[in-house]
């Protein structure tokens, strides 16, 4: 025994003088091989840099200087934060991907090839900007509402959103690895921000527990991965898989699935789903908006990357398993939104098959060309169409849920439309984005995403795209009941309870305080915000359809 | 068995090694001593004292803090000690980058310390 042991050390140990003995020196040889310091462009890290300056920046001078701050400071620093992150991302959106066919450089690594800055990195940066902006919108005035003024809630925002840029533009399965702990570290605290709601505390308690389990996945993935390939640099990995073949490639398949395990928690597809109710419905409003819609970005902007880019040599080996998430995540959030009766958790199972529907471009598998093949930019588009939706939809709920953050039931929203006419109007508006009605961006994002799939034109794709269709409309009964619930009911707005008929033509009582709901001047600015981008590239989507086919991958 | 996985044939022989040695002595102990317990023998050693209490008993949140910014600041060891190492080597790049990376976690002891989690009440 002893004998076999030390032949096996023994072959693995490399003979004194071996050409490898000098790099794996311990730190104390003096021959070190020297150091290559990476070049740093600090001016393509920017926008991730605004934001995590300026949280910190935030959190130390709201911790150093005495006395209050006016309220709504901290919002508008948030704002201001992400328009500037937003403006020099659209700066270096001209310079790298050009703004019109003129002349641009081209998209490039950086940081010695651990970051791509390309249009598909900088496309994601633009959609968590937004999410940031209207994020702090929604919590400028639900802060002060549940008492839980301070800045930690926009430093936590900030600070995730730096993450969540990261993880899209990562070009190293290590960073990818860092972006995601940092977007979800401080997703984990606003998730539980609400201290007096129990609910909320479970909530971020179950969102922990779980994320941390992914993590742990995904890492694992990262590890097998390199294992096979020989390195976690996206560029090196897809240099490897186009230059050998594998005789067995047992060891990548099993990486490629604890990647998709890893990532397919964060951005909620079906066996990995179950967190998402609990946590949409626990978290304060505001953050579920923002979780919504950053974190589905951030998670899906690294899949996609990372699947359609150097792992696409293994494409016929991941499309089955993407079908059937695919196939999954649509169905069973449709269908099982259409039991709910709490308008978050009916949004939480919506935005589950959302992810089903931004998956069906990673199927298509490809990444370049018109957005009617490829399913890069039809993810893309999708992702940035949902931000908008997700976050008007939860400042609706924001509102509606009232103090204590409780009122989320289709009750509270029955007679909305004849107490909030232009609110329950928003909403509809939003709803019906989501569903996927016509002259809407989610319409468009839909079509887009289908027939990429459609448009490969296997037997398999076309069930794809029926399911997706199916899926569609299961969902439209769910979204028309909300709005079914804001334009039916009492029109008295000031009695204590209204008489609301159910099925069988009985009235019964719902007791819940029919008191107008204030609605704060910055919720009507996100909500106006997030109707007039859904309906503006709805009605005309050439724009932003082209912003998404330039958002390609650099490797 | 591809090479991937034999280099981690070590390990396992290692690991097997190591469990055999550990069951082989206890085992061995086991069936070698002589066994005459005691209410006194059977208690738990805490270093001479009579231990007293109940061995689930509830410590204090505040040390909850103080275990998190310990954590913070060894964390931070954990990422010196490497550029300690090479800090020649690293150079100017390197120290402004590091004093940036202490300045942020510094940030965090002050600001646990204007929320007043110093303090011990």
């Amino acid at each position: 025994m002893t004998a076999v042991l030390l032949a096996v050390i023994g072959a693995q140990v490399p003979a004194p003088g071996a050409p490898n003995a000098g790099n794996s020196g311990a730190g104390l040889t003096p021959d070190l091989a020297p150091l290559h310091l990476p070049n740093v462009e600090y001016h393509l890290l920017l926008p991730f840099l605004i934001l995590m300056g300026s949280a910190l920046l935030l959190l130390a001078a709201s911790s150093l200087i005495r006395g209050k701050f006016g309220r709504g400071l901290y919002a508008g620093w948030t704002v201001v934060t992400g328009l500037a992150s937003l403006g020099w991302t659209w700066h270096l959106w001209g310079q790298i991907v050009g703004h019109s066919t003129g002349t641009h450089a081209a998209p490039r690594a950086a940081v010695a090839g651990s970051l791509a800055i390309d249009g598909f990195g900088l496309f994601i940066t633009i959609t968590i900007c937004s999410a940031v902006i209207l994020g702090a919108l929604l919590a400028e005035s639900y802060l002060p509402r549940e008492d839980l003024e301070g800045p930690e809630f926009y430093v936590l925002m900030m600070l995730s959103a730096a993450g969540g840029i990261l993880m899209g533009e990562a070009n190293d399965l290590i960073v990818v690895f860092l972006g995601l702990e940092i977007l979800s570290l401080a997703l984990y605290v606003m998730t539980a921000y609400h201290r007096r709601r129990a609910q909320s505390g479970e909530a971020g308690m179950k969102y922990f527990v779980l994320g941390a389990f992914s993590s742990a996945f995904f890492l694992y993935g990262v590890a097998l991965v390199y294992g096979a390939c020989g390195s976690t640099n996206l560029a090196a990995i897809a240099d490897f898989l186009s230059k050998n073949v594998l005789a067995s490639n047992g060891v990548l398949l099993a990486g490629m699935a604890f990647l998709l395990v890893g990532l397919g928690f964060k951005v909620a597809l079906v066996p990995f789903h179950v967190w998402t109710p609990d946590v949409y419905q626990g978290a304060p409003s505001p953050a579920t908006g923002f979780m919504a819609a950053a974190a589905k970005t951030a998670g899906f902007a690294a899949l996609l990357r990372i699947f359609l880019g150097p792992l696409v040599a293994q494409v016929e080996s991941w499309r089955p398993l993407i079908w059937v998430l695919a196939a999954l995540t649509l169905l069973v959030g449709a269908v099982l939104a259409v039991v709910q009766t709490d308008v978050k958790r009916i949004l939480a199972y919506s935005s589950v098959s959302h992810a089903g529907y931004v998956l069906l471009g990673l199927e298509a598998g490809t990444a370049t060309g018109a957005i009617s093949s490829n399913g890069l930019a039809g993810s893309s588009f999708y992702l940035l169409a949902y931000t908008f939706m997700v976050l008007g939809a939860f400042a609706v709920v924001t509102v509606v849920g009232g103090e204590g953050d409780g009122r989320h039931g289709l009750n509270s929203y029955r007679g909305l439309a004849s107490r909030r006419p232009a609110l329950a109007l928003g909403f509809t508006i939003l709803l019906v984005s989501q569903a996927g009605i016509p002259f809407t961006t989610g319409f468009v994002a839909k079509f887009n995403v289908i027939s990429e799939v459609i448009g490969r034109g296997g037997a398999f794709d076309y069930v794809l795209g029926v399911l997706a269709m199916l899926a569609a409309a299961i969902s439209a009964y769910f979204y028309l009941r909300i709005i079914l619930a804001m334009y039916s009911g009492g029109a008295d707005g000031s009695s204590g309870a209204a008489e609301v008929s159910s099925g069988g033509g009985a009235t019964t009582l719902v007791a819940t305080t029919r008191a107008l709901v204030a609605v704060p001047t910055t919720l009507t600015v996100a909500v106006v915000g997030c109707v007039a981008f859904t309906v503006a590239f709805g009605i005309i989507p050439g724009p932003m359809i082209h912003l998404a086919e330039k958002a390609t991958l650099l490797f | 068995m591809s090479g991937f996985l034999r280099s981690y044939l070590t390990v396992v022989i290692f690991a097997g090694v190591a469990g055999a040695l550990v069951a082989g002595i206890l085992g061995l102990s086991r069936l070698l001593q002589p066994r005459h317990p005691t209410r006194e023998k059977l208690i738990n050693y805490e270093s001479g004292v009579d231990p007293y209490g109940d061995g689930w008993s509830q410590s204090q949140i505040r040390y909850y803090v103080f275990a998190l910014l310990f954590v913070m600041f060894d964390v931070e060891a954990v990422f010196i000690f490497p550029w300690a190492a090479r800090v020649d080597a690293l150079g100017t790049f390197g120290l402004i980058e590091m004093v940036v990376f202490v300045v942020i976690l510094a940030l965090g002891l002050v600001y646990a310390w204007r929320k007043g989690v110093l303090r011990w009440v």
